[in-house]
């Protein structure tokens, strides 16, 4: 036991010969403590000076964390926007006039059923504006009557326009593919169109009348997450529309509703559901690849801001190198006293790299504290969630401290080989 | 008995060049424990280059230099640095005090470099400052200080880490006569404490105070009464 422990304690003998006892004399040491003491000492004693220095290390590192936040920041906004709507939505366009046909062939009658049967859809429904003469009008009350309408809206949609908007109905119902098939004289209407026409409730069983013809108000909507532009309108059904106001002339879309994750499939399906002879008449949107979205924001705008933060560090390290060296040179004296006192030549070069890395480390922290404030800024003033990355709110003040120790070895160095003969003459 | 505290066995320096300088002719020199050894010369007579080689700032280029009976010219350089921290005390003309840091700091300086443990440094500074009649100004930066006032601060940096050679080149060449001669009593009260001390000076009447008188002439070191080699 005892002589295990024997090398870990200080040999302490009675000096028999001075020689002897030197050399076993333990060298000097510094410890970290007095090393950190000593460089913030260093830093502190010029403190307008130390600023300027880590000025560039502050800029850098605050446009690192700043950039990458904000990057972060956008593209989790991006995220919750698909997860809730987009990624689930198609859209499908009547192309076939592009296609070189005269006439607009428009959506089968059975579009909707057709589309519908696809794999993961949920709602399916054709819908297009209907081009009223200049004469007919949208009123609540029939021709002869007080007129309050104007020019609202009429909108023809299959039963499963309705539903893919995710309506919030504030009073009734939607029309559902029964009214749609037998051309029932119904219609959904937007909270903002039932106050313009004066509907308050649905009680009474109201109705609008479009031109001349009237239509029993079924529903009333508060809300719809898709499709916005339907609570200004006046919703009927579709075969409804055709039955009044004739075919659509090439204006008709289909708003497709998928299962999360379908929606791509449902795109290349739906033309060649729609008229397998003709696929091409029909051109299906699917949403964008998130992934792609995300890539081109952390697309050119950010490489050009990283490069510039690499840029400002580059030159926070030039200045922290720049102001060390010169501190050096300035403190010749201090350095031969110091080591005239005792210091060994790498106490010196400790020294001075402490004080750079001290400086390269304020910055830091004092960069990625500014960069998360413009990051929260920022997504404060556009109400977004601010996202910074644990990696790198963490590893800011850590490239800070490197590119301090970076800058500071070559004066250290040179600090080390000052001779303290030379430095004590001055 | 004891070693000697400085032993110089025909050592000389000469400075590479070129052209090669000799600044110390090689000499032979003891200093024992206790001495007061004043060491005078001319200008560029090479009293600085001794005082060096004895503080082990530069080695000699030929012979040996025994400090404390340890023959320093088998040391490595970290040893040298450790023996010269904890053994030899420095006072310069120009008092090399840093101007950020107070008289106190200054003196806890010493204590840093040479190992003393963190607990005890602030008592032994306080009081090395009180020993040079300091103790009322132990927090005053040393520009707030007067000429006196910083060798005073500088004396005590040397005599903190309790040194067995307290080295002092030209301590009072910047001070006014009066300043310098207080000063000298204070490196006289220091002697009578035991301390060998060892000041080089272009004054005749610190001379003139030394127990022995040391001569340097072109490099070459003599001694009133006996010649060195
Ligand atoms: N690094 C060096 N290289 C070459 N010659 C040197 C060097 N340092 C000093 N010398 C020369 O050595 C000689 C002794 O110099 P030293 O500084 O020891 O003189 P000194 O007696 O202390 O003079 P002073 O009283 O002016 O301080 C001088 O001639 C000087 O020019
Ligand atoms: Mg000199």
């Amino acid at each position: 036991m005892t002589r295990r422990l024997r090398p870990r304690l200080p040999v302490r003998r009675p000096a028999r010969r001075r020689a002897a006892a030197t050399d076993r004399m333990p060298r000097n040491r510094l410890s970290v403590r007095d090393l950190l003491a000593e460089a913030l000492a260093g830093v502190l004693q010029r403190p307008g000076r130390s600023v300027l220095t880590s000025l560039g290390t502050v800029l850098g590192v605050g446009a690192f964390v700043a950039v990458l936040g904000l990057t972060a920041t956008a593209s989790s906004q991006i995220d919750d926007r698909f997860n809730a709507l987009t990624a689930t939505e198609v859209t499908v366009e009547d192309v076939s006039h592009e296609q070189g046909s005269d006439a607009a062939v428009g959506f089968p009658a059975d579009a909707d059923r057709r589309v519908e049967r696809l794999n993961g859809v949920r709602h399916a429904g054709a819908y297009w504006p209907v081009d009223l003469d200049p004469g007919q009008q949208v009123h609540s009350a029939p021709v002869g009557a007080a007129r309050g309408g104007s020019r609202i809206q009429v909108v023809a949609a299959g039963s499963g326009v309705l539903r893919a908007a995710r309506p919030t109905l504030a009073e009734g119902r939607v029309y559902d593919t029964w009214h749609d098939r037998t051309g029932q004289r119904v219609a959904v209407i937007g909270a903002g169109v039932a106050t313009r026409l004066g509907i308050t409730t649905l009680e009474t069983q109201p109705a609008v009348f479009i031109g001349d013809e009237a239509f029993t108000v079924v529903g009333i909507v508060e809300d719809v997450e898709r499709r916005a532009d339907l609570l200004l309108s006046v919703v009927v059904p579709r075969s409804t529309a055709e039955e009044v106001w004739g075919a659509p002339r090439g204006t008709a879309k289909m708003l497709v509703a998928t299962d999360l994750g379908a929606a791509a499939q449902v795109a290349a399906e739906a033309p060649l559901a729609l008229d397998p002879a003709h696929p091409e008449w029909f051109r299906a949107v699917p949403p964008p690849d998130p992934r792609a979205l995300r890539t081109e924001v952390g697309g050119d705008l950010d490489q050009l801001f990283l490069l510039l933060a690499a840029i400002c560090l580059f030159i926070g390290t030039v200045g922290i190198a720049n102001t060390t060296l010169v501190a050096v040179l300035e403190r010749t004296g201090e350095i031969g006293l110091r080591r005239a006192l005792g210091a060994r030549g790498r106490h010196i070069t400790a020294q001075f790299l402490t004080e750079s890395g001290a400086l390269g480390a304020l910055g830091g922290l004092v960069g990625t504290s500014l960069g998360i404030l413009t990051v929260v800024g920022v997504a404060l003033a556009r109400d977004w969630t601010p996202v910074i990355h644990p990696e790198v709110a963490a590893s800011a003040p850590v490239i800070g401290l490197a590119t301090g120790l970076a800058a500071g070895l070559y004066p250290a160095w040179r600090a080390s080989r000052i001779q303290p003969v030379e430095a004590l003459r001055r | 008995m004891t070693a000697p505290v400085i032993e110089l066995r025909q050592a000389g320096l000469t400075y590479p060049g070129p052209p090669p300088v000799q600044a110390l002719a090689p000499c032979d020199l003891r200093v024992e424990r206790g001495e007061f050894v004043a060491v005078v010369g001319p200008s560029g007579a090479g009293k600085s280059t001794f005082l060096n080689i004895v503080g082990l700032l530069d080695a000699p280029t030929c012979g040996s230099y025994l400090l404390d009976g340890v023959d320093t010219g088998a040391l490595k350089d970290a040893d040298r640095t450790t023996l010269r921290g904890r053994r030899i005390g420095f006072v310069f003309q120009s008092f090399h005090l840093l101007p950020h840091r107070s008289a106190v700091e200054n003196v806890t300086l010493a204590l840093i470099h040479n190992g003393t443990p963190r607990k005890d440094r602030a008592a032994r500074a306080r009081h090395a400052l009180e020993q040079v009649g300091l103790g009322h100004r132990i927090d005053a930066l040393p520009t707030a200080l007067s000429g006196g006032e910083r060798q005073r601060v500088a004396i005590a940096r040397a005599l903190v880490g309790e040194p067995s050679l307290l080295l002092c080149d030209e301590p009072t060449g910047n001070l006014d006569s009066a300043t310098a001669h207080s000063v000298l009593e204070l490196l006289e009260a220091v002697h009578a404490k035991g301390m060998t001390v060892l000041v080089i000076t272009h004054d005749p009447t610190v001379a003139a105070r030394g127990r022995r008188t040391l001569t340097i002439q072109d490099g070459a070191l003599t001694e009133a009464g006996r010649r060195s080699r």
